[in-house]
């Protein structure tokens, strides 16, 4: 039976629970809902979630771990020499599986019997073509050990999938007739809700919490496969970035200054852009603009933010990089050659700067409306004026809290890549012309990873070690970011 | 203390007006929170302004030192004299005129600065000292009036904010006196500090009269009684009454203020 199917089982058992125990509760109250523990409506959601609640939790568990149970037990009738080898061994059973499933195809579009397709052998039928003929192509012709091992498999997941239905629903059973059997007017349904509804509540912490814990281990991981084959001085030191894919042969560079030279540079021009700008519109928006102006200008400005980051590459690709070409380029206006190509950290960190203005600016300008109204008053009533005002009260008032927005700032900065992908170019160097194409190490994972090289070469697992690290610097950021905004309001609390 | 008293009564007849103001109106938007005010307030005087909550009274003494002309809805109409100059002739800069006349709030609200740089802030603004020996010397005269310097000497770095409440107002005043104006406003200076520290406010407020003249709004009448020589009763906009504060609190002629006094209105 599919998992469909029996979810759908689980959730009428549930829902005949519900109006049963409810029944229950009110008959055994003698039909006076003010004798029972709990509105009755209780007792109804108290039986459904005991009906549901652990099935599902099984049939969740059953299908992760019964992939993996066959896995192991096909495994298991591998040759040992296949089964040693880890690439081999996956290689082996991704082969299996793809049979299996298309025998199952052939079987459910009619083309097979299932007996035919349980007792098939390699030798009399030529099984790529008539795999092929139902849309499941192979990339080579099947031998007969996979053609068995795909049979084998075929024959656990069936008998898993017949387990699977019994044991979902049994526990569904047995968890409603529990809570039906503990049902009468006594029984604190109540309470028992009020404790589900809590543990829903952690279970969703958990979702969030857990992923991030996994993100990291896998990054952790990987991280460490990569250092198995890769000097971790060459990397962390290494001046050089040169990849060279498997194709081409010769070892690789992989040395990670510049790329994060990149980075910092990039992201530094971008801050030389966003934070002035950013702070004046919000010290114009939070102090001197009208509210008409500021009900127009403000969301205008958040309308900025909500570009995605693709368009603003576009902008950096078409529009900037060969403005800045025509400037400061070969041929350009000032005739001072600096440019040899439109994508530039130049391109890249004012187009990067423009999409922080307005992550710099409403931040601050949270900030500084957070500055009390009896500070301003305290200065205007000594005979200060609106700018000196702003200069010597408000904004040190506010510094910590604008130094936390630009260091929030600073972290998007770091992260972003597909402004970086489209106008700071793809050559890794070391220089310090804005105008000379560079490349961050958001760009560099992405063009480690996009392409079919293996997924286990040090080309591809570098990949890992610039995420962690990059991961690491983002998160030093926040967290000084949101410790030195919180400070602040503390302050005026 | 009757002696006292008489003496007072005739230092005060030989005041010199130092505020006139007549028919004074203002207004929020539509709201009318102002009625044709006048009032003539003396130099070297306590004038306490009281009544109801909401009748205006901080209005009209952020009329003195144009603070409502940081709130984009207030207008004021009227005249509005000191020392006989109109302070709302297009002439007058009102950042210079707030230099002249300062105002303590509500609420302490020292900037997060030092002690030292709190009072140095208007002199420094305003260009008054020409050196730091000056400059230190206005600091600190300016804690000593405000009866601070004894607790503040010894950490004038220290941040303001890290101040007692009481001790945060009487810097405020001195931030406020340490611009050498002739009026000091004090919007309820007292109504966030605990009976000692108000206590101590008020008695410095009684020492500032020899220099300055001094207007408070203030919500508790003993405290009116207790500093003040004049008081103005202010009802729903309308300034019902204004006469020497023992004359106010004994022997009201408007029965609004009778009652306020007496504690029916409120
Ligand atoms: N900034 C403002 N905007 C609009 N109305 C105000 C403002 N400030 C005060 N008011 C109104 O003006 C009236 C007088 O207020 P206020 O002078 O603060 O009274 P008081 O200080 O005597 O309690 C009140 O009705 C108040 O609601
Ligand atoms: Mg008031």
């Amino acid at each position: 039976m599919s998992s469909t199917f029996i979810f759908l089982i689980v959730l009428v058992l549930a829902v005949l629970g519900f109006f049963g125990t409810k029944q229950r509760a009110l008959a055994s109250g003698g039909g006076d809902r003010r004798t029972l523990h709990s509105l009755p409506n209780y007792y109804g959601i108290n039986a459904a979630l005991a009906a549901a609640v652990p099935a599902l939790v099984v049939l969740a568990a059953w299908l992760v771990v019964q992939p993996i149970v066959v896995d192991r037990v096909i495994g298991a009738e591998l040759p040992a020499a296949t089964a040693e080898d880890r690439g081999a061994r996956s290689l082996v059973l991704a082969d299996v599986r793809r049979v299996a499933d298309g025998l199952d195809l052939a079987v459910s579009q009619g083309v097979m019997s299932d007996g035919e397709a349980s007792n098939l052998s390699a030798d009399s039928n030529d099984i790529r073509e008539r795999l092929g003929a139902v849309g499941v192509a192979l990339g080579s012709d099947v031998d007969a050990r996979t053609l068995r091992l795909a049979q084998d498999y075929r024959d656990y997941a069936r008998l898993g999938a017949i387990l699977k239905t019994i044991v979902v629903i049994a526990v569904a059973v047995i968890g409603l007739s529990i809570a039906y059997r503990m049902t009468d007017k006594d029984f604190r349904a109540r309470n028992y809700v009020e404790r589900a509804v809590m543990l829903l509540l952690i279970a969703s912490a958990s979702v969030a919490v857990l992923t991030t814990v996994g993100i990291i281990l896998s990054l952790i991981f990987n991280t460490l496969a990569f250092f198995d084959s890769f000097p971790t001085a060459d990397f962390f030191f290494g001046t050089r970035w040169e990849p060279s894919f498997s194709g081409r042969g010769g070892a690789s560079d992989l040395g990670f200054l510049p790329l994060i030279w990149g980075t910092l540079f990039i992201s530094f021009i971008a801050l030389t852009v966003a934070v002035p700008i950013g702070l004046f519109a919000a010290i114009y928006l939070s102090e001197y603009a009208s509210n008409t102006v500021r009900s127009i200008a403000k969301p205008m400005l958040e309308v900025l933010a909500g570009i995605p980051t693709i368009v603003y590459g576009l902008f950096a690709l078409l529009t900037v990089g060969p403005l800045l070409l025509d400037v400061f380029g070969n041929d350009g206006i000032l005739g001072v050659n600096w440019m040899s190509g439109g994508t530039a950290a130049m391109t890249a960190g004012l187009v990067m700067g423009i999409m922080l203005i307005p992550f710099v600016s409403s931040l601050s300008d949270d900030i500084i409306n957070a500055v009390p109204q009896t500070m301003r008053d305290g200065s205007l009533g000594l005979g200060a004026t609106h700018s000196e005002t702003v200069k010597q009260v408000i904004l040190p008032a506010a510094l910590p809290g604008i130094v936390g927005a630009i260091l929030l700032a600073a972290s998007r900065a770091i992260g972003e890549t597909m402004i970086v992908v489209l106008g700071a170019g793809a050559a890794a160097s070391l220089s310090l012309n804005p105008f000379e194409a560079m490349t961050t190490v958001t760009a560099k994972i992405v063009a480690q990873l996009t392409g079919d090289g293996e997924f286990n070469s040090p080309e591809t697992l570098v990949a890992f070690a610039l995420g962690i690290t990059l991961f690491v610097i983002t998160l030093g950021l926040n967290v000084a970011a949101l410790y030195i905004v919180r400070k602040y309001r503390e302050q005026y609390e | 203390m009757e002696d006292m008293y008489h003496m007072d009564r005739a230092m005060n007849g030989l005041q010199d007006i130092k505020i006139k103001a007549t028919d004074v109106n203002v207004y929020y938007g539509d709201m009318h929170a102002i009625k044709d005010v006048s009032v003539e307030i003396e130099d070297k005087t306590v004038t306490a302004f009281i009544g109801p909550s909401g009748c205006g009274k901080s209005t009209f003494l952020r009329c003195i030192n144009r603070m409502n002309d940081t709130i984009d809805i207030c207008r004021v109409i009227g005249d509005i004299r000191i020392d006989g100059e109109d302070i709302y002739d297009p002439k007058v800069d009102p950042v210079q005129l707030r230099a002249k006349v300062g105002m303590v709030f509500q609420k302490p609200n020292p900037f997060p600065k030092s002690i030292y740089d709190n009072v140095a802030y208007g002199p420094k603004i305003h260009g008054l000292a020409r050196n730091k020996a000056e400059l230190d010397e206005i600091v600190e005269s300016s804690l000593r009036k405000a009866a601070l310097w004894n607790e503040a000497k010894d950490r004038l770095d220290s941040p303001g904010t890290g101040l007692s409440g009481g001790q945060q107002q009487r810097l405020c005043i001195a931030r406020a006196i340490a611009t050498a104006p002739e009026i000091l406003l004090m919007d309820e200076p007292c109504s966030a500090l605990d009976p000692i520290a108000t206590a101590q406010v008020e008695e410095l407020i009684d020492e500032l009269r020899q220099s300055y003249s001094v207007v408070i709004v203030t919500h508790s009448m003993q405290q009116a009684a207790r500093v003040s020589q004049k008081t103005a009763f202010f009802h729903l906009g309308n300034l019902v009454e204004f006469d020497d504060t023992d004359k106010i609190f004994t022997n009201p002629q408007d029965p609004r203020t009778e009652s306020y006094i007496s504690g029916r209105i409120g």
